[in-house]
């Protein structure tokens, strides 16, 4: 039951810090993204301001043997940079460029009920579901 | 569609501390990685045994905009393209795109930069690039 609540928790803060920096808010992301338009800078901050606190929380939370609700962390096994990963990630790179949302976003700003967007969901989770039920993994 | 937005370097930084802060709670609490592409695609998973934590995060996230509404703030500004083709095709490649590559701005950038993972850097530099040549092309090429 504890670690259903943190989760809610974390989710609510994190869907509030989208809110707050403005990053639900896509036309905010292609300015940044807008190098030779209408630059804002915004998002380079939100990224700096997240991990000026992830660098060192998830250093001093590894310290201890296991998280506060479960038995043992779940962490990324792979290390090695291979195909999938730079192909995933230039496919994703150039959805988030179209419309300027990527998961985050897109289903915090869907509590919002706004149509394009929801739009955009639905399509991101057919991928996903898609994805994931063809390689069963 | 191309519309202004200002430069907000103090609601940025401290938005990006909450998200900060809610990576670390997640991963203090239940030992996971707040990626959202991760979190939300393991929900489609025939095997995946652990769906509610996961469904709880994904409640805090959409009930979120919500207090926001009902508290001081007021809606949250969403300007976004109406193109349903458009809007159909992006959502397919981030779906898509974010599973084939394990992660997405969250996961590799919030979470993976803050574990100093080498294979997170690639993916933010390819993702980052990608996007903003998309971009470039579409704003200022086609």
């Amino acid at each position: 039951m504890m670690r259903l609540f943190s989760a809610l928790a974390a989710g609510l803060l994190f869907g509030l810090g989208l809110v707050v920096s403005g990053m639900t808010n896509p036309a905010k992301v292609l300015n940044f993204l807008d190098i030779a338009g209408s630059w804002d800078p915004s998002l380079a901050l939100v990224m700096g301001g997240a991990i000026a606190v992830t660098l060192p929380g998830f250093a001093l939370v590894q310290r201890s043997e296991r998280p506060l609700f479960e038995t043992r962390f779940t962490l990324p096994k792979i290390t090695r940079i291979d195909r999938p990963l730079i192909i995933g990630s230039a496919l994703f790179g150039i959805g988030w460029g179209l419309v300027g949302l990527c998961p985050g976003p897109a289903i915090a700003a869907s509590g919002l009920m706004i149509t394009p967007v929801l739009i955009f969901t639905g399509a991101m989770l057919a991928g996903m579901a898609g994805y994931r039920l063809i390689t069963k993994d | 569609m191309e519309q202004a937005t200002d430069f907000t370097p103090i609601t940025a930084l401290l938005g990006g501390g909450l998200i900060g802060l809610a990576s670390v709670l997640l991963l203090a609490t239940n030992g996971r990685i707040a990626g959202v592409s991760g979190i939300i695609g393991a929900l489609f998973s025939p095997g995946e045994p652990d769906r509610l934590w996961r469904i709880a995060f994904v409640i805090g996230l959409i009930a979120a905009p919500w207090i926001w509404v009902l508290a001081p703030g007021g809606a949250p500004t969403v300007q976004v393209a109406t193109s349903l083709p458009l809007l159909i095709a992006a959502g397919l490649l981030v779906g898509v795109g974010t599973q084939i590559g394990s992660g997405c701005t969250s996961g590799h950038g919030v979470c993976g930069l803050g574990r100093l993972s080498g294979r997170s850097l690639v993916a933010v530099l390819t993702f980052m690039a990608m996007a903003a040549a998309t971009v470039f092309l579409m704003r200022h090429v086609l």
